[in-house]
């Protein structure tokens, strides 16, 4: 690279003398760090999953454990956020809960996020396709999307069930269900970000000095394009955790005693006034994450913009 | 049923209290808000049977006689209630005859005659017509107009209990003027007829919007000319049993909600308020669980859940369905979910009073160990994961039930209680509107009932339980050849009690057909076709400021509304 024959301006302690290979990953990094709001989502973010992987093994509560005589409680030392109607726990409620949201939420943003960038990027870069893929993105925004799920769950929902089991089964069901209903946004919005960086002059160079078709995609417009995919799947995942929530409720999605935080803040709604805490707990995690995400977003897009990056 | 008649004797109070405004003259209280949280989608309850349908249309149109919260017959078109000893009952039970009071108009001021009494029958037993009623008018063979005042219904057989048709709300008349031109195939097309019935009622349409809200005036021809007190009614639908409680007793918004199963803390926290008073009212309400005698099991196809799919592969023990029944901690259930509005009971059938049954409260009692020795006398033991198994087949139950927060309480509970006597389950809950929808193409009805277990509640109209106990005959069962139509969920069949079911049909005298009932009720609970869990008291609530409110469990809640009035 052409950098390392810069000389580093003088006063400038942290320019090494012998100049290290660079990576984009150590630049993106570089440039991460000095996003004040990524670096704190990226440290909440990772504290909730952290927890909700390991909290479990903290605190040893089973959260399906009925206690009714010990029901509605506040908040005390053995129950840190109290307890619901049924005298579960709501700490070991949340915790549970918090592992398949996230699960949900992220598989299902995953899935979307691929089909969606894949169909964006082939609709937006050959030309041929364009109009067969964008019509067909125009067929799933124009489903209806809660008769198209309930058959989709009537049909699949016994042979799942008895392949993997309720809970299994179910989970394959929906994240496949969320993914392949809400890709359609991403696909519009990146089509439209190719079709703008394909006209660009360091495309047309690289394509005069015969790059192939594939790398040109992933070398060059890809990475023009994360910006809108990184806020689409930011966006997706707390979708996907919404989504989950309403299938839930009405009786599509888990079981009822299998917390979702979702779920949870179904259930809590009634008790409000007895109970603030049923709403506030989960309530606060989906908020948290959705909003931490964000911040890990914005900070990620600035950081793997090229323009951006560097200033 | 302390509750029951404290409630009684307060009601008695409030009504002396109402007795000196029900003076007032019609129209004088101004008007009156209902909230009825399932919206009313139809004015005619013979084209539907969802109660809130029947419970809207009976502010309009009314039967010859009701039924008062005690679940006596009062007349409301007549002027006594016919039976032998007045000889308005014939000697060989065959006939009724109903005297009609002089002088009655319909809402649109043209008399109300015994021709309206006799299309009405002519209505609902069409052929085509698709009545939901009809059960009803079973075993009617005519029904004649003597003069126009006297109207005479015969039986083809003889009728020990002769009141089924025109008595309480599911059976009310329509004028034959309005709905001539609606018979049989036509009557879901007649739009305007079916959402504004011209009635004998208290309060007649003046607009109607399906699914919302239906709003009355009073009726000025209404046979009591001081009545109602209220000159106009809204009659609102939409939101869930928590927010149309909340209304009520805590900002104040509506006079009188319907149905609110509601966690018992919620609702006493917001009676605490003090601007309602939450009133409940047992009538034969059980929660149960229905248990699945045939197989379930997907890789039947389209058999599942038929008799031709073969027996259940575990509750066809009688010792798993014993142990299913006293593994459960009853009153923990009450004490969660129902509070004052429940009871613990083992009978499906817990009154009237007459055919209430006392010889299978063995199921009250909760016993974790004679379960557990039960099902290890049968030969299921328990493996590695504590859940039982015998050749194979493992004890795990598909629970399903409608979505309330109440029921995925007791679920919850439930299947904690049977993980202590190793079985294990899993719960699935399924929107109310799907789940009691009943359509045959849905797979997630309670007919086809593509489950283990299931949970609801079910009681009949009336006081009556002779059609209510035939719901569990052989023929009865749901299958594809009846489009899944038929009352016996558990699929259960015994000669002994169709034979009971006969035999009941044929007596005539009140305690004969108790004993006939509680044998019935017995059958079924020893058996275990069902397993009752919770006598449920209907639930409503009311303004501080309405008076006259007589909760009723056995006609619509709004059967008195014309004696409602606003305290002054």
């Amino acid at each position: 690279m052409s950098d390392a024959v810069i000389k580093p301006p003088h006063g400038s302690p942290s320019a090494p003398l012998v100049t290290k290979q660079r990576t984009l990953a150590a630049d993106v990094w570089r440039q991460f760090r000095q996003h004040r709001g990524g670096v704190v989502g990226a440290i909440v973010f990772l504290t909730i999953v952290f927890l909700v992987i390991f909290g479990p093994y903290l605190h040893g509560i089973n959260p399906a454990a009925l206690d009714v005589r010990s029901r509605n409680l506040g908040i005390s030392f053995a129950h840190p956020m109290g307890t619901d109607n049924l005298g579960r726990d709501m700490f070991a409620q949340v915790l549970a809960g918090g592992r398949t949201s996230l699960s949900v939420g992220i598989t299902a943003m995953m899935l979307s996020l691929l089909l969606g960038t894949t169909i964006g990027v082939v609709a937006g870069y050959f030309k041929r396709l364009d109009g067969p893929l964008m019509r067909l993105t125009d067929l799933f925004l124009a489903l209806p999307l809660l008769p198209l799920l309930l058959v989709i769950i009537m049909l699949f929902r016994d042979v799942l069930r008895a392949r993997f089991g309720p809970e299994t089964g179910i989970f394959l069901l929906i994240v496949f269900v969320i993914g392949i209903t809400s890709w359609m946004q991403t696909a519009r919005i990146v089509r439209g970000a190719v079709l703008s960086v394909k006209e660009q002059e360091f495309v047309l160079a690289a394509k005069s000095i015969g790059t192939r078709e594939r790398r040109i995609v992933t070398r060059h417009i890809l990475p023009n394009v994360l910006s809108p995919i990184m806020v689409s799947a930011t966006l997706g995942i707390a979708t996907a955790i919404i989504t989950e929530s309403a299938l839930s409720f009405l009786g599509l999605g888990f079981p009822s005693d299998f917390p979702t935080w979702g779920r949870l803040l179904y259930d809590g709604v009634n008790f409000m006034t007895i109970n603030p805490s049923r709403v506030i707990w989960p309530g606060l995690a989906i908020s948290l994450t959705v909003l931490s995400i964000n911040y890990v977003g914005d900070g990620l897009r600035d950081a793997l913009d090229p323009r951006i990056r560097g200033r | 049923m302390k509750k029951f008649t404290t409630f009684l004797t307060g009601t008695a109070a409030v009504l002396a209290l109402g007795a000196a405004s029900a003076q007032a003259e019609r129209g004088s209280d101004g008007h009156l808000n209902i909230l009825y949280w399932q919206a009313v989608s139809i004015l005619n309850p013979f084209l539907s049977g969802g109660t809130k349908d029947v419970e809207g249309a009976s502010m309009v149109i009314e039967p010859l006689a009701k039924y008062d919260e005690a679940g006596n017959m009062v007349p409301a078109l007549v002027d006594e209630i016919p039976t032998v000893e007045n000889g308005g009952v014939s000697e060989d039970l065959k006939s009724i005859t109903w005297k009609i009071t002089e002088g009655l108009l319909w809402s649109d001021g043209t008399p109300f005659t015994a021709n309206d009494v006799a299309f009405t029958a002519e209505y609902c037993m069409h052929p085509d017509g698709g009545c939901q009623q009809i059960a009803k008018f079973t075993d009617v063979e005519s029904v004649e107009v003597v003069d126009d005042l006297t109207v005479k219904v015969n039986f083809s057989v003889p009728k020990p209990f002769p009141y089924g048709p025109f008595v309480g709300a599911e059976s009310p008349i329509i004028q034959k003027a309005q709905f001539e031109n609606c018979t049989g195939p036509r009557a879901p097309e007649c739009t305007e007829q079916n959402f504004g019935p011209h009635g004998t009622g208290a309060f007649r349409v003046t607009e109607f919007r399906a699914n919302d809200v239906v709003s009355f005036e009073a009726n000025p021809h209404f046979r009591d000319a001081a009545k109602p007190a209220f000159a106009t009614a809204t009659l609102k639908g939409g939101g869930d049993a928590a927010s149309a409680a909340r209304s009520i007793l805590e900002t104040g918004e509506f006079d009188y909600a319907w149905n609110l199963q509601v966690e018992p803390e919620i609702l006493n926290q917001m009676a605490a308020a003090g601007r309602g008073v939450v009133v409940s009212s047992f009538g034969t309400s059980v929660e149960r669980l229905e248990l699945n005698w045939t197989d379930p099991s997907p890789d039947k196809g389209a058999i599942r859940s038929t008799i031709e799919a073969g027996p259940h592969p575990f509750l066809s023990d009688p010792a798993v369905r014993k142990a299913l029944s006293i593994s459960i901690d009853r009153e923990l259930l009450v004490e969660a979910g129902y509070g004052a509005s429940g009871q613990a009971t083992c009978n499906i059938l817990p009154a009237p009073e007459l055919y209430a049954s006392t010889a299978v409260n063995w199921c009250l009692e909760y016993d974790v160990e004679e379960a557990n020795r039960l099902l290890d006398e049968a030969g299921w033991e328990r493996g590695g994961d504590g859940i039982r198994a015998k050749d194979g087949v493992r004890l795990s139950i598909l629970y399903q039930t409608s979505t309330n927060s109440v029921r995925q309480a007791t679920q919850a509970l439930v299947k904690d209680m049977w993980q202590q006597i190793g079985i294990e389950t899993e719960l699935r809950n399924i929107d109310a509107a799907v789940f009691f929808g009943g359509d045959p193409a849905s797979p997630d009805t309670f007919q086809k009932f593509y489950a283990d277990v299931e949970m609801y509640t079910n009681n009949f109209p009336g006081t009556d339980p002779e059609r209510y106990m035939a719901g569990w005959l052989c023929s009865d069962i749901p299958s594809p050849a009846n489009g899944w139509l038929g009352a016996n969920m558990p699929r259960f069949c015994s000669e002994e009690y169709d034979a009971l079911v006969g035999q009941m049909a044929e007596t005539a005298e009140l305690e004969a057909r108790g004993e006939l009932a509680k044998k019935m009720n017995d059958i079924l609970s020893n058996e275990g076709a069902l397993i009752p869990l919770i006598h449920r008291g209907d639930v409503s609530a009311h303004s501080v400021t309405l008076e006259g409110v007589r909760m009723n469990s056995w006609d619509s809640e709004l059967w008195n509304v014309a004696d409602w009035t606003r305290a002054q």
